[in-house]
């Protein structure tokens, strides 16, 4: 039996709560690769990110500095952090965060030797909420009409573009069906407080939600692509229990997404299946999905996929996954010494 | 009407469909119902089998069939021409 190459994985997003971070269940994947024997390092923002104190599945954990500390701020921090610690392979899993590692991918590689694989900055910005309408002009895939306001005042004059019920959206995260005027006005104020603006107001599309999980390799080959229906949603309208589905049109959506924009690295596509069987993409996001380990239930580790391409090796596309494999999340409760967290909160590593 | 190609139907009656994610549960008549229609069965052979195997007049079982079929096609797990299941 061919050995397990050891390789030291720097992961994001460990906060695994109501809505999680995708950063435990890349883990678990990356636990369960059979190429790979990985020491993984935590990197947390906050120190009640659960994640930090699972030591069955992370070895270190280091705080690093929120996205808005800037990109100088994060690079000293990494470096520290790399002195000890020799990271080979780097995988940020949250949205806010990605512009900043997105911009330090080369002085990762050049100066410390960190790979990762991640969009370019043009498909990060292109995909965007409020840039959806233009990228579904430019690849040829359904999109809501969407509209970038900036203030309550605005809210009155769309019913010129858009009929009610219509949804509101935060840049990155949050969304709302507001079915009228008041609500929209009160779900702007929300998401607004919480996440900036702009606020995105997407038309309402009647239909299922359905998601898939992929990765590209960046010249325009889907290496994997599993797709998925929620089962059970939380009021955060996050899922709780998902689905493998059979659809093939989804998955060709998915490729020619993939083949025109070249997409480089993890993504999760959030589409609204009508009942004629039309789809509409309403969101993109730039990384794995927080139940990206159904893929590797269904025969596609979509994590250990990314490390592979991050070390400029070829990986041959799968062709096939489990349909009808579920996952059910659940919450646990873990005990953890005052000491470790006093460590974390302290000296910013456990 | 026929049952769609990809419906998965076990032996305790549990129907999935893999283009939905949805699932049912159906009691033995239901299972034999689609069994039969899955086998390519018309509407006419499906109703002779079923009343020379239980004791029912045909008013009865014409209910309840177009009942059973009609939800078959609601739930999305048949397809074909609708008026195939009269209402």
């Amino acid at each position: 039996m061919k050995a397990k190459r050891k390789i030291n994985v720097a992961v994001t997003g460990l906060n695994a709560i109501d809505s999680p971070g995708p950063g435990v269940p890349v883990i678990r994947a990356l636990k369960e690769s059979t190429e790979f024997d990985v020491h993984i390092i935590g990197l947390s923002y906050e120190t009640l990110e659960p994640g930090i104190y699972m030591h069955n599945l992370i070895d270190k954990t280091y705080q690093i500095p929120f996205p808005s500390a800037g990109i100088e701020s994060l690079l000293t921090r990494l470096e520290y952090i790399n002195a000890i610690e020799k990271i080979d392979i780097l995988i940020p899993n949250f949205d806010a965060e990605l512009f900043n590692f997105i911009k330090l991918t080369e002085r990762l590689e050049k100066e410390m030797g960190i790979k990762m694989f991640l969009p370019t900055i043009e498909q990060f910005e292109e995909r965007h909420k409020s840039n959806l309408d233009e990228f579904g002009k430019k690849y040829g895939i359904k999109v809501p009409h969407s509209k970038m306001i900036f203030n309550i005042s605005e809210i009155p004059s769309l019913r010129n573009e858009f009929t009610f019920p219509l949804v509101v959206k935060g840049k990155y995260y949050d969304a709302s069906v507001a079915y009228t005027p008041e609500q929209a006005v009160t779900y702007f104020n929300k998401i607004s407080t919480k996440w900036g603006l702009p606020i995105i107001i997407q038309e309402f599309v009647y239909g299922q939600e359905v998601n898939v999980t992929a990765i590209g390799d960046g010249t325009g080959n889907t290496v994997g692509a599993v797709p998925m229906r929620k089962q059970y949603i939380t009021d955060k309208g996050k899922a709780w229990a998902g689905i493998s589905l059979e659809d093939e049109k989804l998955i060709e959506v998915t490729e020619k997404v993939i083949k025109g924009s070249k997409w480089r690295g993890g993504m999760e596509m959030e589409m609204i299946k009508t009942r004629d069987d039309d789809y509409y993409l309403i969101e993109i996001n730039p990384r794995f999905p927080a139940w990206v380990y159904l893929a590797v239930g269904c025969g596609q580790n979509h994590p250990e996929a990314l490390i592979k391409l991050a070390l400029g090796e070829k990986v041959k596309p799968w062709k096939k996954y489990d349909i009808g494999k579920m996952f059910i999340r659940y919450s646990y409760d873990l005990i953890v010494e005052l000491e470790e967290f006093e460590k974390i909160s302290t000296l910013g590593e456990l | 009407m026929k049952i769609k190609r990809n419906i998965a139907l076990s032996d305790s009656g549990f129907v999935f469909n893999p283009s939905t994610g949805d699932s049912f549960s159906t009691n033995p008549i239901g299972i034999e119902i689609i069994k039969l229609l899955k086998e390519g069965k018309n509407e006419d052979e499906v109703k002779k089998h079923l009343i020379k195997t239980y004791m029912t007049d045909e008013v009865t079982l014409e209910k309840d069939y177009y009942d059973f079929v009609n939800m078959l096609l609601k739930l999305q797990l048949a397809e074909g021409d609708e008026s195939e299941a009269k209402n």
